[in-house]
């Protein structure tokens, strides 16, 4: 069978699974619909965060993003990590004993204002919306290029999934889907890096691999730090001088923002109680680490590859992979010096090799010339990732408008029955409306990502810990500290954003931060806002101050409900 | 349950996350970042030591971070009689 059909046979074989488990999983209440009944054991419910957390950029972009930054990519390996170690120890345990639905629930009423609440509410949404338009772009683009559809097709097919198991299964459905989508990903991503570490240097384990020696006997990491040299590049796994403050304001942002995001946090609200809630989140990362510790891995060994196999060749004894991408525009050669070889080199006066760095999980099994049926396998395991993802947004954005703004603010009395049916038809909305914007993206949806996860850690994620961990943390001192803190993020992003059409230049970076990093700041921006206010403004009343007592010890950790 | 045990038992809590997170900071942000370049002349078989805590070490203690908070907090739970049943 050529590729093509082993495409058409794998991912049809995971959707009728995805779709059957959907059914399987629908929900009949309100409690199954925001948390599917708050009784998903823990290691189901680790898979299906792992799933939610990766997106179509953690399994297509990242490892090609790495290749190209070498030690530079460290940040999103430990910034997309590091933050699940602050949410099952500063975040997850007590939000399960709040026991709400959802993250404004909190903020709501642990600072006793509807104000807040509403804050929270715009936050969440905006977030999350701005993040699923990038994930329903992926699937488009991943059925466009392999079912060899239009793209527009290529997204309708993609609502027409999302839909019919979102809106149909709830979080129950969504979290019993993610399961075995986590599964399909993991199998498709884990399966070619160990073929390939096999193939080089012959250790089927990628993380031990990637630091293994190759059959000349030199270590892998000392040859392609060789090669990286000689063609004027970096060394590979040096860690630059100049980077260092921005690798850290990155990083932190990312963590920060991890432990901050809407889809996440909730995801913890599904478990049966507090225990399940901490080793939940362990098994969560555990799932997540084992992609994110192959993902550097299959960096090395592609960096290598493409190196060996382009550097100083001939054009015309390309193999058939080259020409492929070629004609997709997303890898272009320009014989400057008209000696028909491919000088791949880092000076771009003399360059005549540019490679967009998307493609290096989809053509890597193809470089490393593997079986046609693990390629199919790639493509399955990159629409599983976009798809749960997605989803896991889209509830969020549902929740926030049937149960914080419909429930809250429009119509208190609303009976289960109609708040079922105002969850469905919001998830309905969504789904269409992220479809539609990613059908016609504006060009800066890759751009508001890194305000999504700067948003995230300005606003969210202080708010949240204050309110646990600081009993007198007011209304005010809460609502100030979000305000200011996200209005900053959001200014310095736009500034330094040309593609939002801000008027900044890298030059006028405060301490050098880079807008990706600058959510670090916000955060500390906010917190120290929220302290200052708090001083001088009325203390919280002994009821709420009861709450945070509460929350602070596990016993008594009910269902999740949304009655209050 | 009265106050002063309840204040003991949120102390403890503190202190085993103010440990775990001080490792969680060491690992990463040191080995990984700051002192990323003077751990790269140590070798770990093929990695160099500070490439290695920043592409695959932290993520792994990261992993038994959460396992480890997950054992103490339940032992801490059960010894101040606050878990769940």
């Amino acid at each position: 069978m050529d590729v093509q059909t082993w495409v058409f046979f794998i991912v049809g074989l995971t959707f009728l699974l995805y779709i059957g488990v959907a059914i399987w999983a629908r929900a009949g209440s309100t409690n199954d619909f925001y948390v599917a009944g708050g009784g998903v054991s823990p290691m189901a419910n680790g898979m299906a965060t792992a799933a939610d957390w990766m997106s179509a950029a953690s399994y297509l972009s990242m490892a090609g993003l790495i290749s190209f930054m070498g030690y530079g990519g460290s940040q999103y390996l430990m910034g997309w990590t590091g933050g699940y170690v602050l949410l099952a120890l500063l975040l997850a345990p007590y939000l399960r004993k709040f026991g709400k639905f959802t993250v404004p629930d909190f903020i709501g009423e642990r600072y006793y204002s509807k104000n807040a609440r509403l804050v929270a509410l715009v936050c969440a949404i905006f977030i999350s919306f701005t993040y699923v338009v990038g994930q329903m772009k992926g699937v488009g683009v991943a059925f466009a290029r392999f079912l060899e559809v239009p793209f527009t097709t290529g997204i309708l097919i993609g609502i027409a999934i999302v839909f019919f198991y979102a809106v149909l299964g709830g979080m129950k459905g969504i979290t019993y889907t993610q399961v075995a989508q986590y599964c399909v990903l993991i199998f498709a991503f884990t399966v070619p890096a160990i073929f390939i570490s096999l193939q080089m240097v012959g250790n089927p384990i990628p993380q031990i691999g990637m630091g293994g020696k190759l059959a000349d006997g030199t270590y892998l990491l000392e040859k392609l730090n060789m090669l990286s040299t000689d063609l004027g590049f970096d060394e590979y796994t040096k860690n630059g001088m100049q980077d260092r403050v921005n690798v850290f304001f990155v990083t932190a942002a990312l963590m920060l923002g991890t432990a901050g995001l809407p889809h996440v946090i909730v995801r913890f609200f599904t478990v049966p109680n507090v225990r399940g809630a901490r080793k939940s989140a362990g098994f969560a990362l555990l799932f997540i680490a084992i992609l994110y510790t192959t993902a550097p891995a299959i960096a090395v060994f592609a960096r290598t590859n493409l190196i060996q196999t382009v550097s100083e060749q001939p054009y015309a004894d390309m193999p058939e992979w080259f020409t492929k991408w070629e004609t997709a525009e997303l890898i272009s050669f320009d014989d400057k010096n008209q000696d028909g070889m491919i000088q791949y080199v880092a000076d771009p006066a003399t360059n005549e090799l540019e490679i967009d760095r998307d493609i290096m999980v989809l053509a890597n099994p193809e470089i490393a010339r593997l079986p046609a049926w693990v390629i199919a396998l790639v493509v399955a395991g990159g629409l599983a990732a976009a798809l749960s993802t997605a989803a896991g947004l889209l509830l969020v954005i549902a929740t926030s408008i049937s149960h914080d703004l419909l429930k809250n603010y429009i119509n208190p009395k609303i009976s289960e029955k109609g708040e079922l049916v105002a969850a469905r038809i919001a998830i309905a909305v969504a789904v269409v409306g992220a479809g539609l914007a990613g059908l016609n993206p504006p060009g800066f949806v890759a751009q508001v990502v890194a305000l999504a996860f700067g948003l995230a850690a300005a606003s969210f994620f202080p708010a949240i810990i204050l309110g646990i961990f600081c009993k007198s943390m007011n209304k005010e001192g809460a609502i100030g500290g979000m305000i200011v803190g996200i209005l900053f993020t959001t200014i310095y992003i736009w500034y330094f954003k040309p593609q939002l059409g801000g008027p900044g230049t890298p030059d006028q970076y405060w301490f050098g931060i880079k807008p990706e990093g600058i959510g670090t700041l916000g955060m500390v921006i906010n917190m120290a806002v929220a302290m200052i206010i708090s001083k001088f403004t009325p203390a919280p009343p002994e009821i709420v101050q009861q709450i945070v007592e509460d929350i602070r010890i596990p016993r008594g950790s009910g269902k999740a409900s949304g009655h209050h | 349950m009265e106050k002063s045990k309840l204040q003991k038992y949120w102390i403890k809590n503190l202190q085993i996350m103010f440990v775990l997170l001080l490792i969680w900071f060491s690992v990463s942000y040191g080995c990984g970042i700051l002192f990323a370049e003077t751990l790269n002349t140590i070798h770990l078989g093929g990695f160099p030591l500070g490439f290695w805590f920043a592409q695959q070490g932290s993520i792994y203690v990261f992993v038994v971070l959460i396992f480890a908070y997950v054992v103490l907090m339940n032992r801490l739970d059960k010894r101040f009689d606050v878990d769940e049943k």
